[in-house]
């Protein structure tokens, strides 16, 4: 025969157990309950670095050209660095609710790699092209503001290319030919010409 | 020493010298697989034809390679194998396997005898293995594309053969036959190499395969013009149209110079059977088309959403047939690159306007952004230069450029006398750089003030098209006639 002081030893053991288990679920539950969704803003600039004035190209559809917008953002001394923030600093004005020329929510800059000499080659991820609206002059704004941003404010990028989640793709949404690197001399006339136009 | 020994030395010597005659050409071997169609560079060794392993199996899977003296060692997915140099034979896994010549091992680079992929490739790939090794080509699973011919005997007869898979073929003509040159395209014998039909315009067509291509050569006796559809997967061959072949003799004839003749000099081209893409294999100088008009998209790829029905592919290609329509009326003829609901590759439609050597190319785009028309020009890609006679690609249009601005100019001044808005600008598009011609893009948009699905309306498309016509018509003779 089992003591009796065994017996109750055991019942108050699984007492325990049962409401651990009851804790923890209710834990789990909470934590899940508490966890975000997936946060499709694009990450926030590095505070890192001191304040420095840049110059932005931004794409505005209504006059079908790049204007020239100033901005003060931080820069870290890293010259890969400089142009990833640059082109963040650019995107968070499409992501703005204001935006003069809307891109996809989620829209992001993967990396940028510098490569010498003069090579640019910009990452963005496959939201960026998949949703981004089609039409000539609407990715050819999109790319050109992108490029001209970036060799206006990192001395000596003399041709771009341009990569979607890592990978070359035939055009951005069915027109602007990514296919082949940009010549940031052909872009600074586009730039030009685009500016002129009515 | 004899004093002949010198002169009999320097004519030893010599000949290796001399510049030898024309280079023989690079022998490849084509592999056709599920994962990739390419082509590789095939070595010489002691009177036998080799193959880099490596460079075989890399677009295949995950592959390295590493050498150890005389041996070397390559690791396929999960299968190792040892070759060693100047030995027949070779362990793959835990077999041997005869190689049927020497492995070769130069500067760490592996090279296998062809004769060896028969007995090498089932250790590495699952499924059928077919390896034509005379003509050097290899399918790795059932990658065939199979094609049919038939001859409908019309007046033209018409060749019409289907292809099991989008096709796109170097197209040339000799005198009594239209060569297709098939580089990448896994296309496969039919069960006769040589069709016969019955006709005297096109009596037969023969298949060949040799050094990595596949070739179908079909014997004619009048000139013939190729024309695409169905994606690609349709090639149809049939006789030039009369009306273009008598127009083109007397241009000849009379040595006038192209950018003197009158604008109505020139008998207007027929336009090309509905349902197709067509462009007239004809040799150079044969070929009458003054501009060429590609209507953008087509097939699943529907180009912008313009409204919720409203495709820019529908929009463009009732745009081209329009412009078509107007470009004839003033006497200019015009070829339709694509008309029907068909899509073809960018390279397909730079390769077919290139071939009519027509003066202008016009692509035909639509947006439902901004009003009136835009008008592109290549921006040139960087890093495309041209060297000497070697053309690249994608700077093919680099030599034509001034004559896109003057087209894309005198094009916006007629619409600006209509007061239409007009925008010029260059734009990173295909095929523009692509083309070697004068190349511009239109793009149309909605007319001030008016919401997208106006672009569907006849009277705004009759409107920018009979002004665009208007355009080229009066650049004609700055374009020069077609070259």
């Amino acid at each position: 025969m089992i003591p009796r002081h065994l017996l109750i030893g055991i019942a108050l053991m699984l007492a325990a157990a049962l409401a651990m288990s009851a804790y923890v679920w209710r834990m789990r539950g909470r934590v899940a309950a508490v966890e975000p969704t997936a946060d499709t803003r694009p990450l926030a600039p590095p505070v890192s670095g001191p304040m420095e004035s840049v110059t932005l190209y931004v794409a505005d559809d209504e006059t079908g050209s790049l204007r020239v917008q100033g901005a003060s953002i931080p820069l870290p001394s890293d010259r890969q660095q400089r142009a990833e923030e640059l082109l963040r600093a650019l995107l968070g004005i499409y992501l703005d609710k204001a935006s003069p020329h809307a891109l996809p929510p989620a829209s992001e800059v993967r990396a940028i790699y510098l490569v010498d000499p003069g090579l640019a080659v910009i990452d963005l991820n496959a939201v960026f092209a998949d949703a981004h609206r089609s039409g000539v002059l609407e990715e050819e704004l999109t790319v050109t503001s992108l490029i001209q941003t970036l060799a206006a404010n990192i001395p000596g990028i003399l041709r771009v290319k341009i990569l979607v989640d890592g990978k070359e793709r035939a055009s951005l949404a069915g027109h602007a030919d990514l296919s082949n690197f940009y010549d940031v001399a052909a872009v600074n006339g586009f730039v030009a010409q685009a500016q002129a136009a009515p | 020493m004899p004093g002949y020994l010198p002169i009999v030395l320097i004519l030893l010597v010599l000949p290796r010298h001399l510049p030898a005659g024309p280079a023989a050409e690079e022998k490849r071997l084509s592999v056709y697989a599920a994962a990739a169609d390419y082509s590789l560079a095939v070595s010489e060794r002691n009177g036998r034809d080799y193959v880099g392993l490596l460079e075989l199996l890399e677009p295949l899977g995950p592959v390295s390679a590493r050498s150890d003296g005389l041996h070397w060692r390559l690791r396929f997915k999960a299968l190792e194998m040892e070759f060693i140099q100047a030995k027949s034979q070779a362990k793959v896994g835990r077999q041997e396997i005869d190689l049927g010549a020497p492995f070769v091992l130069e500067n760490g680079r592996g090279l296998v005898p062809l004769t060896s992929l028969n007995p090498l490739l089932p250790h590495f790939v699952a499924g059928p293995l077919n390896f034509n090794e005379a003509a050097r080509r290899l399918f790795l699973g059932n990658v065939g594309t199979h094609f049919t011919a038939q001859l409908s005997h019309g007046t033209p007869p018409r060749l019409v053969m289907n292809f099991t898979a989008p096709v796109n073929p170097t197209i040339a003509t000799e005198p009594g036959r239209l060569r297709m040159v098939f580089h990448r395209e896994p296309v496969v014998a039919p069960s006769t190499p040589t069709l016969t039909f019955n006709d005297t315009a096109i009596p037969s067509a023969t298949f060949a395969e040799s050094n990595g291509l596949a070739e179908i050569t079909v014997t004619s006796s009048v000139s013939l013009m190729a024309s695409f559809g169905n994606d690609g997967r349709t090639i149809t061959i049939s006789a030039v149209p009369q009306q273009t072949m008598a127009a083109q003799p007397k241009r000849e004839a009379e040595q006038i110079p192209a950018a003197t003749l009158p604008p109505s000099g020139t008998g207007p081209a027929l336009p090309p059977a509905p349902g197709s893409t067509a462009v007239p294999a004809t040799p150079a100088g044969q070929r009458g088309y003054f501009a060429v008009v590609d209507a953008s998209h087509g097939g699943e790829d529907r180009g912008v959403a313009l409204t919720g029905q409203l495709a820019e592919k529908d929009v463009t290609l009732a745009m081209a047939r329009r412009l078509h329509l107007e470009l004839e009326a003033r006497g200019v003829p015009s070829l339709v690159l694509r008309d029907s609901d068909a899509n073809l590759t960018l390279d397909q439609r730079a390769t077919l306007a290139n071939a009519t050597h027509a003066a202008l190319y016009i692509g035909l785009h639509a947006a439902s952004d901004g009003s009136g028309v835009r008008l592109y020009t290549a921006m040139l890609p960087a890093g495309g230069d041209n060297n000497g006679p070697f053309v690249a690609w994608d700077a093919a249009q680099s030599r034509f450029v001034p004559l896109s601005v003057a087209a894309a100019s005198g094009v916006a001044s007629e619409l600006e006398r209509k007061q239409i808005p007009v925008r010029v600008l260059t734009a990173p598009l295909r095929p523009l750089n692509n083309i070697t011609a004068a190349a511009l893009a239109v793009e149309l948009a909605p007319p001030p003030g008016s919401a997208p699905s106006q672009l569907n309306s006849p009277v705004y498309q009759q409107l920018i098209a009979a002004t665009l016509a208007n355009g080229v018509a009066a650049m004609r003779d700055k374009l020069g006639a077609p070259r």
